[in-house]
């Protein structure tokens, strides 16, 4: 197989005296859409702020692509190609949707253009906004602020924001946590979509039905630790994932 | 238009481009009380340019602003560190600092002041202001202007969408600190005279109070807070002592029922009659 879009190795992270994250070590091939999956308190949260250099790894080594990225600066991260969303989502309180879309591209184009409004100075911005927008349903709301809207679509905003920025890795933090079933099958199949267009997705999710339908490859953690992966029938069947996970899900 | 009226406008323009200044760095989430020094600068330095080495006024205002731009961003390289009212108060420390190097500058002339600027007209006050004024509601419609807001709103969450959250609250701190220096050396031209005094704690104060009365959320908001600051205390002249008591309450009553200041997004809608966004 060739190189996987990301790698970690021996990832780990400590607060404290709690061991967040122990030893981590996964792939997530190009094409993809993995899962993770874990009790409250797994370390799954951490994972994701630890890929994206929103905390320092302690050990380890985070491979975009085979590129040491681990002590990069968050923005460069996202620069090459890995974008996510929030558990507790985190919108900018004083922007409306377009705007959200508008501000989280990459950036191409000189600092000057860069300074000058965007209605004459980016046309090619806006159209990916435009675009985006219509993917995931949100052309009607454009001008409204993104922070007034019902909890599901600020979901949806806040992918499509992380979409926008053409990313080659999508890191999803329980993308349907709260929603409805109807919302939530909305979602999967964005989701499907998306990857069929070449994104790749890693995706932290409760909720198992959700997971084993949509997800090629998963990984569980408890305590830190990995303690299974595989296919999600492989998982499903593990008695050491039944005992850590299903067991304590309420 | 009598040249007590004129001398009032003029100092309006001065207070919109202090008031602007503050406007541009609140715009990342950074609040500046010292302001007011980089005004000092902006008016020592092109008045001794053009006093001492006889260069146009016009380019020594854009030298001024240069100056002052990398001495704001140098002063924002240890800021980045503090958030809220410990930036506050560094910025205040700064300020002080300032002026008294002013006080003891005795080559323009140290608590004595500095004289012998040509004078400008209200006019060429206004072209600056008004131009700045434009280019900065410009700016408010570009990218760079959505990656302040990203950067005031959530500063995390800026940096997990790519933003380069240093660069934006540096640039920030010396588009505002330049913008000052425009200010500090229209003072000094359209006074003729100045002083370490004129630079100020309370010069910092009356810009943050402008931007704060007229609207942080929108440039224009300067303009009606700088026009407000300088002219309703001069009408409110009749009830004599109590104008100061008067005003204060304005503002106090202002700060009570729209945090947001006078002018906001919604009230520029209504006023230009464009349809409410649904
Ligand atoms: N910034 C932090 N400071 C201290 N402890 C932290 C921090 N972030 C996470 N932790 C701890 O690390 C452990 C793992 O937390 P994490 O948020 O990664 O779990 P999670 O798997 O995402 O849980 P959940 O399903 O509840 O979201 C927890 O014990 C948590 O308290
Ligand atoms: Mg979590």
């Amino acid at each position: 197989m060739s190189t996987p879009l990301l790698q970690l190795t021996g990832v780990t992270k400590t607060f404290g005296g709690i061991h967040a994250l122990s030893g981590m070590v996964c792939e997530v091939p190009e094409g993809k859409i993995v899962g993770v999956i874990g009790p409250n308190g797994a370390g799954k949260t951490t994972l994701f702020n630890t890929i994206t250099g929103a905390y320092r790894a302690d050990a380890g080594e985070v491979k975009l692509k085979g590129v040491d990225v681990t002590q990069w600066p968050s923005y460069r991260i996202v620069r090459e190609g890995i974008a996510r969303t929030f558990q507790n989502i985190r919108l900018f309180g004083s922007m409306t949707v377009w705007e959200h879309l508008l501000v989280a591209q990459p950036h191409s184009e000189s600092a000057w253009r860069r300074l000058l409004p965007i209605a004459w100075a980016n046309p090619a911005a806006q159209e990916r906004a435009e675009e985006v927008m219509a993917f995931f349903g949100l052309t009607e709301l454009r001008d409204r602020p993104a922070k007034s809207l019902p909890y599901g679509i600020q979901r949806k905003v806040e992918m499509a924001r992380a979409v926008t920025a053409r990313p080659k890795l999508l890191l999803l933090d329980e993308p349907v946590a709260g929603m409805n079933h109807d919302e939530a099958e909305e979602i999967r199949s964005l989701m499907i979509r998306l990857r069929d267009t070449g994104l790749t997705i890693l995706l932290i999710e409760h909720d198992m039905n959700f997971v084993m339908r949509l997800c090629d490859y998963l990984y569980v953690l408890d305590f830190g630790v990995l303690i299974a992966e595989g296919k999600p029938e492989e998982v499903r069947a593990n008695p050491v994932v039944l005992d850590a996970y299903l067991g304590k899900d309420d | 238009m009598s040249t007590y009226y004129a001398s009032l406008l003029a100092e309006s323009g001065i207070l919109l481009l202090g008031a602007l200044s503050v406007y541009i760095i609140l715009a990342t989430g950074q609040l500046s009380l010292g302001n007011g020094a980089f005004m000092g600068i902006g008016a020592y330095l092109s008045s001794y340019l053009t006093v001492a080495l006889n260069v146009p006024l016009t380019l020594a205002l854009v030298i001024s602003a240069i100056a002052a731009g990398i001495i704001g961003a140098i002063v924002a390289f240890p800021a980045l560190r503090l958030k809220g009212i410990y930036l506050a108060m560094a910025t205040v420390g700064f300020g002080e600092m300032v002026r008294s190097f002013f006080l003891n500058f005795d080559t323009m002339g140290g608590s004595g002041g500095y004289r012998g600027m040509q004078h400008i007209s209200v006019g060429y006050v206004w072209l600056w202001a008004g131009g700045i004024l434009i280019a900065v509601m410009l700016l408010e419609r570009s990218r760079v202007w959505l990656e302040m807001q990203a950067v005031h709103d959530d500063e995390t969450a800026a940096g997990l969408i790519g933003l380069n959250t240093v660069v934006t609250k540096i640039s920030a701190f010396a588009a505002g600190a330049a913008v000052a220096a425009i200010s500090g050396g229209l003072f000094a031209h359209h006074n003729v005279y100045i002083e370490p005094a004129n630079f100020g704690f309370e010069r910092s104060v009356d810009f943050v109070l402008a931007v704060i009365l007229g609207g942080s959320t929108v440039a224009p908001g300067s303009l009606v807070g700088s026009l407000l600051l300088v002219f309703l205390p001069e009408f409110l002249r009749p009830i004599a002592d109590w104008r100061l008591a008067a005003f204060g309450s304005l503002l106090v009553l202002v700060l009570l029922v729209r945090r947001q200041g006078i002018l906001d997004r919604s009230l520029i809608r209504m006023l230009t009659f464009r349809r409410a966004a649904a």
